[in-house]
């Protein structure tokens, strides 16, 4: 975002200043025919299915073909079924863990790999922590589908502790990612200076540096909790039986006939990652 | 003392390197632990049992055997044994990537002026934009993988539009084609396309193509032989960006296109269900794996020696 180069002369940009949103007067190559009808017509688009779901989400009919009218029946129909309240309970509880325990992780790896010169395996780390974006996740999921497969028969085990692994494993990179940005946006000088007062390694860090970054680590564990709540390919591979999340059981039930109920579980899933995600934008882009 | 003197301070600092060095390890071990046991480590296991057997029940014996890796394209005649191609798998590898492909053009198709409107949109309002295009991206995508199940659908929107208007008179079949599946993903991963563009376009210098104007190039010759190869790298990263997740696509695929039109996530899915044949699975994520590998290291090369240019 840094402006390198002037891109409009001083005299256009004081035009500019006068008209704002206006174009500079005379020809400009800025604008390129037919550029602005695709991007407005890519942006309806864009949002016209979301729309057009959360919209009949609220029809009081069954049917996309008649609007019955306003009305919360479908809403009410899922919050009373108890497959949909299960596995909704059981995708909170797992993205609560999962992203709490990645973003420790995240946050302790991004202190060590951040502000610091090149030591023998940083890179290492550093690809490491990223492996899990690199690889599709159906292939994660497959890899996790065997080796849990044969734990499950040695052990008889079969509780949410997998589910809870292979989503903390999911969840660290996209923890870190926001934390690590935090980090290298600080210098050491107020440390430093913590450090030249005498304090000790650890209340330097409770005092100066955890405070500074805590932005980015809140970030990171809510970019984690969407992520998780999102995770499906590898939740469906790795999950035993009756371990539905709320993603599994909408991809089980649209083998069925769709009802307008899984359009409410949606828009509700919608309106929680559009707050969360709102929420992480106001806290990255914000400086200091 | 004054011989030691110059030198301890070093040995101290290697001592404090190294300590240093110890520290960040142990600081970055539970990530990597977690990392290395339920993420990395698998694929590891994954390697081993493509070499082995399937049992008959699924999972594997332990017995070594090349045929998992064999079966990804040829298949064996089950009277007399004869090899030939496996059609049903090399059909959905070009499925897997002829569909990549298109959605990647259609994205850049889309993606490329949306980009160009973001970037040369007033510095107040690009933000704006720019969060508009990122926020359907961070949504579910089994949630926007519905909606577009919703409009394309026999009794969906578009077919109740286009029938209320009697344009038609029975109802399109679009689920559980591979158009459904190509629509889709380009819904899906357009974003993945619009925002490298968007940084090209923001970084590029307009001066230059006003100097083509100056020296009386058309808009389009000018776009062709200045804008274009400036944002080209914006162009090869998005594009890399949207082919990556469209290869190794499950979910839209999954929903939109149904039992019949499977692309390699599925084909690799129906090996650890009905297939019954976990060796061939592995083999075939491995396969999978390999091709996301080498488009990523493309990418990368691509993006470093942008960065090494600006």
């Amino acid at each position: 975002m840094v402006d390198t180069a002037p891109t409009t002369t001083p005299a256009e940009q004081r035009a500019a200043k006068r008209h704002p949103g206006r174009a500079p007067k005379g020809y400009s190559m800025r604008t390129l025919p037919g550029f602005s009808v695709i991007a407005l017509f890519t942006m309806i688009v864009l949002y016209a299915p979301i729309m057009i779901l959360v919209i009949y989400s609220f029809n009081e009919g069954t049917s996309l073909a008649i609007w019955e009218g306003f009305s919360l029946r479908w809403y009410r129909q899922a919050a009373a079924n108890e497959a949909v309240q299960d596995a909704a309970i059981r995708s909170l509880y797992l993205a609560f863990i999962a992203s709490s325990i990645g973003t420790v992780a995240a946050t302790m790896a991004a202190l060590a790999t951040t502000r610091t010169r090149r030591f023998p395996g940083k890179t290492m780390i550093y690809a490491l922590i990223n492996q899990p974006l690199m690889v599709p996740e159906i292939v994660t999921a497959v890899a996790l589908l065997i080796v849990f497969a044969t734990i499950k028969v040695w052990t008889g085990h079969t509780s949410m502790i997998y589910l809870i692994v292979a989503h903390t494993a999911f969840c660290i990179p996209f923890a870190y990612l926001p934390i690590r940005a935090r980090l290298e946006t600080m210098d050491m000088s107020l440390e430093t200076a913590a450090r030249d007062l005498y304090a000790s390694p650890w209340l330097t860090f409770r005092k100066v540096t955890l405070p500074l970054m805590w932005p980015g680590i809140v970030a990171g564990l809510m970019l984690a909790f969407v992520i998780s709540l999102d995770t499906v390919v590898i939740t469906e591979f790795v999950k035993s039986a009756g371990q539905e999340t709320l993603p599994t059981y909408m991809l089980g039930q649209l083998r069925r006939v769709v009802t307008p109920e899984v359009n409410a579980i949606s828009t509700v899933i919608l309106a929680a990652g559009a707050i969360l995600v709102a929420l992480f934008f106001r806290l990255t882009q914000r400086k200091g | 003392m004054a011989e030691t003197g110059g030198y301890l301070p070093g040995a101290l600092e290697a001592e404090a390197e190294k300590a240093d060095t110890r520290n960040r390890w142990l600081l970055s071990l539970p990530a990597v632990i977690i990392i290395i046991c339920f993420a990395a480590g698998p694929l590891l296991v994954m390697v081993l049992y493509s070499f082995l057997t399937p049992g008959d029940y699924g999972n594997v014996k332990w017995e070594f055997s090349l045929e998992g890796w064999m079966n990804t394209i040829v298949q064996r005649d089950i009277f007399d044994d004869t090899l030939m191609w496996a059609d049903a798998h090399i059909s959905i590898f070009w499925r897997s990537f002829s569909l990549s492909v298109i959605t990647t053009v259609l994205t850049l198709i889309f993606g490329l002026p949306t980009a160009w409107f973001i970037a040369t949109q007033p510095p107040g309002r690009r933000e704006l934009w720019l969060f508009l295009v990122t926020v359907p991206f961070w949504s579910n995508l089994l949630v926007r993988t519905i909606a577009i199940q919703e409009l394309i659908r026999n009794e969906g929107v578009i077919n109740l539009v286009l029938l209320k208007l009697g344009v038609i008179d029975a109802p399109i079949q679009m689920m559980f084609t591979d158009f459904a599946i190509g629509f889709g993903m380009t819904y899906v991963y357009l974003p993945l396309m619009v925002l490298p563009i968007y940084a090209a376009v923001d970084k590029l210098d307009f001066r230059l193509v006003e100097a083509a104007h100056d020296l009386y190039a058309s808009r389009w010759t000018a776009f062709r032989r200045v804008i274009l190869p400036l944002i080209k790298p914006g162009i090869i990263a998005g594009s890399i960006l949207v082919f990556i997740p469209s290869l190794g696509a499950y979910v839209t695929p999954r929903v939109l296109g149904g039992g019949k039109n499977l692309m390699f996530g599925n084909l690799i899915e129906l090996q650890f269900g009905a297939g019954r044949n976990w060796p061939l699975g592995a083999a075939l994520s491995l396969m999978l794996m390999t091709a996301v590998m080498i488009a990523l290291i493309y990418y990368v090369r691509v993006t470093s020696r942008d960065r090494a240019d600006g």
